[in-house]
C-alpha cells in the first residue's frame, strides 16, 4: 500500500483536556510540522502550525447504510490542504492531527480516513488518542466509544483526582479497552514519539496491541462491563480460513456494527505471518499482512470490544462458519 | 459502498485467489442464505443476482450490499449469532 500523510485523531469528552495536550504537542520540538484540524478556532493559537476550522457535518451517502456515513466536512478539508500545499499556499507539513469535538462519533472519522477515494490514497490513519478526564471518567455513551476506538487513552487531570481514582480509572480503561496504551499526562505535558508511531511504522509494529494480542490470547473472558461494553479475546487453533473469515465478519458487523466497537486479532491464514485485522464498528482498516508473528504461538487471536455480545456467542458463530467452509 | 465491501474486500479478498475464490465464497454463503430461504448467484464473475422463493430477485455487486439487500429480503435481521442459524450451519454439515 502507498504510504500517505500520517493522520491522527484526538478525541474525548468535553472538557477531558483535548486541546490542552494539543497546544503542547504543538509546541514539542519533536512535534515536526503539523496541519491541525479543530472545530472551534482560537483555542489552540499556535501560529506556526497550519490550523483549519472544521464544521462537523455528517453525510450520509445514497445507499444509506451505516458504515457509509461520511464526515464530508473532514474529507473536503483535507483535500482543501493537499490542494493548498501543492500550490504552495501552505508550507509543507508532515502530519494532520484532527480535533474532534467531545461528541464525535469515532467511526464516521475513521471511515472517511479510511474509505473516502481521494482521502485513502494520500493519508493514512496513523493513531487515535482519547483524552479522559481522571475526575469523570467515561461519563457519555460515545466516550465509551471514543475510548474503545483509542490506540492510546491518555488520562488527564490525575492531580485533580484522588491517587485512588487514577488508579481506579486507569484499571477500568484497560478492561475496557485492553488494546490501549495508557498514558497518565498532566498539563498536557507529553513527548509526541510515544502517542505518533509514525505512518509507516502505523498499525504493524504496534508493539502495545501485539503484546496484548498474545497475552489476550489465552481464551480468557475478561468479563467486565462498562455500560455494558465488555472486552473479551478468543483464540483459534489451526488456520483459518479467509473466506470464511471474511463473510462472517461482513454478516456480523452488517449486524451487529453498531456493538462492535472495536475488533483487532492477528489471524493465521496459512501465510508466512499472520493477518492484522482492525477495526471500528463498521470500518475496517486494510488488512495488513505481517512479515512473521511476534512469539511462536501460531494461533489466530481475536480481541472484541462489545455491547450486549458475548465471547461464548462469538466463538461458536466464528466456528459454524469456519467448519461450513470446510466441509 | 461500505467501508468493509469497499476496503475490505475489494483491495483484497475479492483479488486474492480470483475466480476458484469468488465460487468458493457463493457456496459459503449460500449455505447462510438457505436458512433465511434465500440464494445467491453469481453473474458472469462481475455482480451477484440474489433471489427469494417467491421470485422476487436483486442485483448486488458485493457483500457489503449483498448482506443489507438479504436482510430487506428476508425482512429480518441477519445475524451470524443467532444461535439457530449456527446449529443449523452445524446440522448442513457434510
Amino acid at each position: 500500500m502507498a504510504e500517505g500523510l500520517p493522520v491522527a485523531v484526538i478525541t474525548g469528552a468535553l472538557g477531558s483536556g483535548k486541546t490542552t495536550l494539543l497546544r503542547k504537542l504543538l509546541a514539542h520540538p519533536g512535534m515536526g510540522e503539523t496541519a491541525v484540524l479543530v472545530n472551534e478556532l482560537g483555542e489552540v493559537g499556535i501560529d506556526h502550525h497550519l490550523l483549519r476550522q472544521v464544521d462537523e457535518r455528517t453525510v450520509l451517502l445514497a445507499s444509506g447504510c451505516l458504515c457509509c456515513t461520511m464526515r464530508g466536512d473532514l474529507a473536503d478539508e483535507l483535500r482543501e490542504l493537499l490542494s493548498r500545499r501543492d500550490r504552495g499556499d501552505v508550507p509543507p507539513f508532515e502530519r494532520v492531527v484532527v480535533e474532534t469535538t467531545g461528541l464525535a462519533e469515532p467511526a464516521p472519522i475513521l471511515h472517511t480516513l479510511l474509505a473516502e477515494p481521494v482521502v485513502k490514497h494520500h493519508f493514512v490513519l496513523e493513531t487515535v488518542v482519547a483524552t479522559v478526564d481522571a475526575q469523570h471518567g467515561l461519563a457519555r455513551p460515545e466516550a465509551v466509544r471514543q475510548a474503545a476506538a483509542a490506540d492510546t487513552l491518555v488520562v488527564t487531570k490525575a492531580d485533580a483526582a484522588g491517587p485512588d481514582e487514577v488508579v481506579a480509572l486507569e484499571r477500568e480503561l484497560g478492561r475496557l479497552n485492553p488494546l490501549a496504551q495508557i498514558l497518565e499526562v498532566s498539563f498536557g505535558d507529553v513527548d509526541p514519539a510515544r502517542l505518533f508511531a509514525g505512518a509507516s511504522r502505523g498499525r504493524s509494529r504496534d508493539p502495545t496491541s501485539l503484546r496484548l494480542l498474545r497475552s489476550e490470547g489465552s481464551g480468557e473472558n475478561e468479563n467486565h462491563s462498562h455500560q455494558d461494553v465488555e472486552a473479551f479475546a478468543l483464540a483459534v487453533d489451526g488456520e483459518l480460513d479467509w473466506a470464511a473469515f471474511g463473510v462472517w465478519l461482513t454478516m456480523l458487523l452488517q449486524s451487529r456494527g453498531a456493538d462492535v466497537l472495536r475488533v483487532k486479532g492477528l489471524l493465521n491464514v496459512g501465510a508466512a505471518g499472520p493477518v492484522l485485522l482492525n477495526g471500528v464498528q463498521h470500518v475496517v482498516h486494510p488488512p495488513e499482512h505481517l512479515d512473521s508473528w511476534p512469539d511462536g504461538d501460531r494461533r489466530s487471536r481475536l480481541v472484541f470490544i462489545a455491547r450486549g455480545i458475548g465471547r461464548a456467542e462469538v466463538e461458536a458463530s466464528l466456528t459454524a462458519f469456519q467448519r461450513a467452509a470446510r466441509s | 459502498m461500505c467501508a468493509l465491501c469497499g476496503v475490505l474486500l475489494s483491495d483484497h479478498w475479492t483479488e486474492r485467489g480470483g475466480a476458484r475464490a469468488r465460487a468458493f465464497r457463493v457456496r459459503l454463503v449460500n449455505r447462510v442464505l438457505a436458512y433465511y430461504g434465500l440464494s445467491l448467484d453469481d453473474w458472469s464473475g462481475a455482480v451477484y443476482t440474489l433471489r427469494d422463493k417467491k421470485g422476487a430477485a436483486a442485483v448486488v455487486s458485493d457483500l457489503g450490499s449483498l448482506w443489507t439487500e438479504a436482510e430487506r429480503m428476508a425482512g429480518r435481521p441477519l445475524d451470524p449469532l443467532d444461535p439457530e442459524l449456527v446449529a443449523a450451519l452445524g446440522d448442513s454439515r457434510g
